[in-house]
C-alpha cells in the first residue's frame, strides 16, 4: 500500500513540476505571432507559384506584414486581393491592373515555313539547342509548346504552330516569359490591346522573305502616331503602353498587319 | 598498357566510303564567308574594311584578348562585305565576305622551308599563336593557350589524337598516310615546349596504313612513340586517350594537364609543323566528304570559308538514285545537323556527311519507357549513369543532376543515346540540363557582381 502512494506521491510531484515549468518557458519563449500575417495569408491565393519573387504566399504574407513588400505585391491576386490585404495593413493599394501574357509573334504556319525536319525533344529550349534552324525566322514562335507545359493555369496553347493565350485564364505569373528561349513573351497591362506582334529584328527584306506577317520596319505607324507612342529603331517598331490611347491608326496603316488590335 | 578505355560503343563504321580517296587542294570559285568566332573564346575583331583588296594567307581578323584567334583568308579577292550571316549552329553571326578572285595570290611565300634549331620555346608558341591556329578536332579551343599550362615540367605525355574514332571520317587517316614527317615534326616541336614529357601517337587499329607510315616517321626518334588502340567509340575523346596512354582512370572534374597531358589533333599538330617551319597561318585543313548519298565521297584540304554546297558539288553531288535526307556537319554520332549547306566551313569543322536515309527518323515513334537495363551505364567513358541523370534532369532536378550525378562532365559523346534499347533521347537531355546549369551560373554571378 505504500508503495502505491509513494508513487502516485513522486508521479503527481514530477507532474506539477512538469507542469509549471511548461507554462514558465511557454510563457517566456513565447513566439508572437502577427495576427495580419494569418489574416494577410488568408487572402492570397495559396498556389505558390512563386511569381512575387518569394518562396510562396506564406513568404509573401510574412514579407508583407513586416513591410518589406507592397500590399500588391500578388501579381495572380490582381487588384481584388490587393484591396483586401489592403484593409488588412491600413494602406490603400494604388490602382493596379491587372497584367496578362502576350506573344510577340503571329508567325503562323501559313505565314511562315520551317526550314528543317527537327527529330528530337518536343520542346523549344532543345529546338533552339539543336542548332539547326527550325523556323525560317530567327526570331519567331517554335511551336513546341515550352511555355504551355510550365504554364499553372493551362492558359497557353500552341494554335496553328504559334503560342496563344486564354487571357481570361492566364493569372500573369511570368513563367511562360522566364521559359521562351526567344523571349517572345511579356507581361502587358490587360487593356494595352494594341501591340507590335513581331519580334523580328531583321531589315524588311529579309523579312519578307521569311514570313508575310512579320514586321518589314517600313516606319508608317510611327509616322502615323500622333502621340509619339512608338519607338522605332530601324528595324522593329514598338508600342510605349504608357504613351498609346488606343486610337488603332497605326494598326490601320500597318501594310502587314502586324499591330494586333483585337485581345488575343 | 590498356589500349583502350573502359565503356565505349561499335558504331558501324563506313570509312571504306572514302578511306582510298587521296587529300587534294580544293580551290572554290564562289564567295568565302569568315565567320568572326571560329573557336572558343571571344570574336575576333575584323581588320579589313568593304573594299579591301586581300590576299592567301592574309591576316583579316585580330585575336581579342588571349583566349581568341586570329582569322586569315583562305582566297584572294575584295572584301565584299563584313555582315550577318548564317552559320553552322544556326545563329546568325558577324562574318567577312571575301570575292573570291579565283587567283589565289598568296601573300608571302609559305613554301620555305625554315630549320628550327635556333628557335626559342616561346618563338614557337608565339608562332603558333600568330599563325590563329585553334584545335582541329572539333572543339576549337585556341592551341597556344592549351600549350602553355601552368607547370610545363609536369606534362608527361603529349598525346596526338590520330584514333579518328567517328564514323565516316577519314581525312586524319589520309593525312598521317601523306603527312606523316610532318606530323612529327610538329610533335616534336611540341615537346621541345615539355622537357619531362613523351610523346604518344594514338592511331585506331583500323587504320593499318596510317600505324605504318607513322611508325617509319617516328623510328629514330627516341621520345615519340606509336601506340595502336582498339577500334571503338569515343576512342578519340580526350579522357578516352588519356585513359588508354597513362592507364589511369580519368578523375573527375579535372583538366587533361592536370594528369599530366596534352592532347593535340594530329592536324592541329601539322598546322603547327606548318606555322613554326613554314610561317604559313591556319587557313586550311584537312576535310572528309562521305555519307552514302554522295556520288564521289573524298578527301581535301579545304580552305576555311568555302561552303559546304560547294564543295558537295565537287564530290559529284548527290548520287541520281537517291535523295539527301539528312546532312550532317562531322560525322554521325558528334556531328551537327545542318539546315541549310550554304554556310561556310570553318577552321575546326572536318566533315560532312550526307546519308539517303535519316537513321533517326523513326527514334522518336519507337522511343519507350527505360528499361533500367544499364547498358548506358556500361558504355558510358566517363563512368556516368545515364538513366539516373535523365530522371533527375526530366524532373528538373538540377542539383541533383549536378551534384550527386556529376552531370557537367559528359562529354556528350553519345555512347548512351546509340546503344539504349528504348530509344531515349538521353544525350539531347543531357544537353539541355548542362546548358540551363551554366545559364543559371551566369546569372548567379551576374548577380553577385
Amino acid at each position: 500500500m505504500n508503495i502505491i502512494l509513494a508513487t502516485t506521491l513522486v508521479i503527481a510531484v514530477i507532474g506539477i513540476c512538469v507542469g509549471a515549468g511548461l507554462v514558465f518557458t511557454g510563457k517566456k519563449f513565447a513566439v508572437e505571432v502577427d495576427e495580419r500575417e494569418v489574416a494577410v495569408r488568408s487572402k492570397l491565393p495559396g498556389n505558390n507559384c512563386g511569381a512575387c519573387g518569394y518562396a510562396g504566399c506564406d513568404a509573401l504574407a510574412a514579407a508583407i506584414a513586416k513591410g518589406e513588400a507592397p500590399v500588391n505585391a500578388c501579381p495572380v491576386g490582381g487588384a481584388a486581393v490587393a484591396e483586401a490585404i489592403g484593409d488588412i495593413m491600413g494602406t490603400r493599394a494604388g490602382a493596379m491592373e491587372r497584367k496578362v501574357a502576350f506573344v510577340a509573334c503571329k508567325g503562323t504556319c501559313d505565314v511562315t515555313h520551317n526550314q528543317g525536319n527537327y527529330i528530337g525533344i518536343k520542346d523549344c529550349r532543345a529546338a533552339v539547342m539543336a542548332g539547326i534552324n527550325i523556323t525560317d525566322c530567327n526570331y519567331g514562335c517554335l511551336g513546341f509548346g515550352s511555355c504551355v507545359d510550365v504554364c499553372p493555369e493551362q492558359a497557353i496553347s500552341i494554335r496553328n504552330g504559334v503560342a496563344v493565350v486564354n487571357r481570361n485564364r492566364c493569372v500573369s505569373c511570368g513563367l511562360c516569359a522566364k521559359t521562351c528561349p526567344r523571349g517572345l513573351i511579356t507581361l502587358i497591362p490587360e487593356s494595352r490591346i494594341i501591340r507590335v506582334q513581331c519580334s523580328n529584328k531583321d531589315k524588311g527584306p529579309q523579312v519578307k522573305k521569311v514570313c508575310t506577317a512579320g514586321c518589314i520596319g517600313c516606319g508608317l505607324c510611327a509616322k502615323q502616331c500622333e502621340f509619339d507612342a512608338i519607338e522605332f529603331d530601324g528595324t522593329l517598331a514598338r508600342i510605349n503602353p504608357d504613351k498609346c490611347t488606343l486610337c488603332g491608326k497605326c494598326a490601320a496603316k500597318c501594310p502587314v498587319k502586324a499591330i494586333t488590335t483585337t485581345a488575343v | 598498357m590498356r589500349n583502350t578505355f573502359r565503356g565505349g560503343v561499335h558504331p558501324e563504321e563506313r570509312k571504306e566510303l572514302s578511306r582510298e580517296a587521296r587529300l587534294r587542294l580544293f580551290d572554290p570559285k564562289g564567295e568565302m564567308v569568315f565567320p568572326l568566332q571560329q573557336h572558343i573564346g571571344k570574336p575576333a575583331k575584323p581588320l579589313v574594311q568593304r573594299g579591301d583588296e586581300v590576299l592567301t594567307g592574309q591576316k583579316i581578323a585580330e585575336a581579342d584578348g588571349f583566349v581568341s584567334a586570329h582569322i586569315y583568308s583562305s582566297c584572294s579577292g575584295k572584301v565584299k562585305a563584313i555582315e550577318k550571316r548564317r552559320v553552322l549552329g544556326g545563329g546568325m553571326i558577324d562574318c567577312i565576305v571575301i570575292d573570291n578572285d579565283g587567283q589565289f595570290t598568296p601573300f608571302a611565300d609559305f613554301t620555305q622551308k625554315e630549320s628550327a634549331s635556333h628557335l626559342s620555346n616561346d618563338d614557337i608558341i608565339n608562332r603558333v599563336q600568330e599563325a590563329g591556329i585553334v584545335g582541329l578536332g572539333g572543339a576549337g579551343f585556341p592551341t597556344h593557350v592549351k600549350l602553355k599550362p601552368k607547370d610545363p615540367d609536369a606534362i608527361q605525355y603529349i598525346i596526338a589524337n590520330g584514333a579518328e574514332c567517328e564514323p565516316y571520317l577519314t581525312c586524319n587517316d589520309q593525312l598521317m598516310r601523306t603527312q606523316s614527317t610532318a606530323i612529327a615534326e610538329g610533335l616534336e616541336l611540341v615537346l621541345r615546349l615539355f622537357p619531362n614529357a613523351e610523346g604518344v601517337i594514338c592511331i585506331e587499329d583500323n587504320k593499318p596504313e596510317a600505324i605504318h607510315a607513322m611508325q617509319i616517321a617516328v623510328s629514330g626518334k627516341p621520345k615519340i612513340r606509336v601506340q595502336e588502340m582498339i577500334t571503338k567509340y569515343p576512342q578519340g575523346g580526350e579522357r578516352s586517350l588519356i585513359q588508354a596512354v597513362t592507364g589511369v582512370d580519368f578523375p573527375i572534374s579535372k583538366l587533361p594537364a592536370d594528369v599530366g597531358c596534352i592532347v593535340q589533333n594530329v592536324g592541329t599538330l601539322y598546322a603547327i609543323q606548318r606555322a613554326v617551319l613554314y610561317h604559313e597561318p591556319l587557313f586550311s585543313q584537312c576535310f572528309t566528304v562521305s555519307g552514302d548519298a554522295v556520288k564521289e565521297p573524298g578527301n581535301f584540304f579545304v580552305r576555311v570559308g568555302t561552303s559546304y554546297a560547294e564543295l558537295l558539288e565537287e564530290c559529284g553531288g548527290i548520287k541520281d538514285e537517291c535523295k539527301a535526307a539528312k546532312a550532317l556537319a562531322g560525322g554521325p554520332m558528334m556531328g551537327v545537323a545542318i539546315g541549310s549547306l550554304d554556310i561556310p566551313i570553318q577552321k575546326q569543322n572536318n566533315g560532312l556527311t550526307v546519308m539517303a536515309e535519316d537513321p533517326v527518323e523513326d527514334a522518336e515513334k519507337l522511343m519507350t519507357a527505360c528499361l533500367h537495363c544499364g547498358r548506358c551505364t556500361t558504355v558510358c567513358p566517363v563512368g556516368l549513369m545515364p538513366q539516373l541523370m535523365a530522371d533527375a534532369a526530366i524532373a528538373g532536378d538540377l542539383a541533383r543532376y549536378e551534384k550527386k550525378l556529376y552531370g557537367l562532365e559528359c562529354i556528350q559523346c553519345g555512347s548512351c543515346t546509340f546503344i539504349c534499347p528504348a530509344k531515349r533521347p538521353l544525350m539531347q537531355v543531357f544537353k539541355q540540363a548542362k546548358a540551363e546549369i551554366t545559364a543559371a551560373k551566369k546569372r548567379e554571378g551576374g548577380n553577385q557582381k
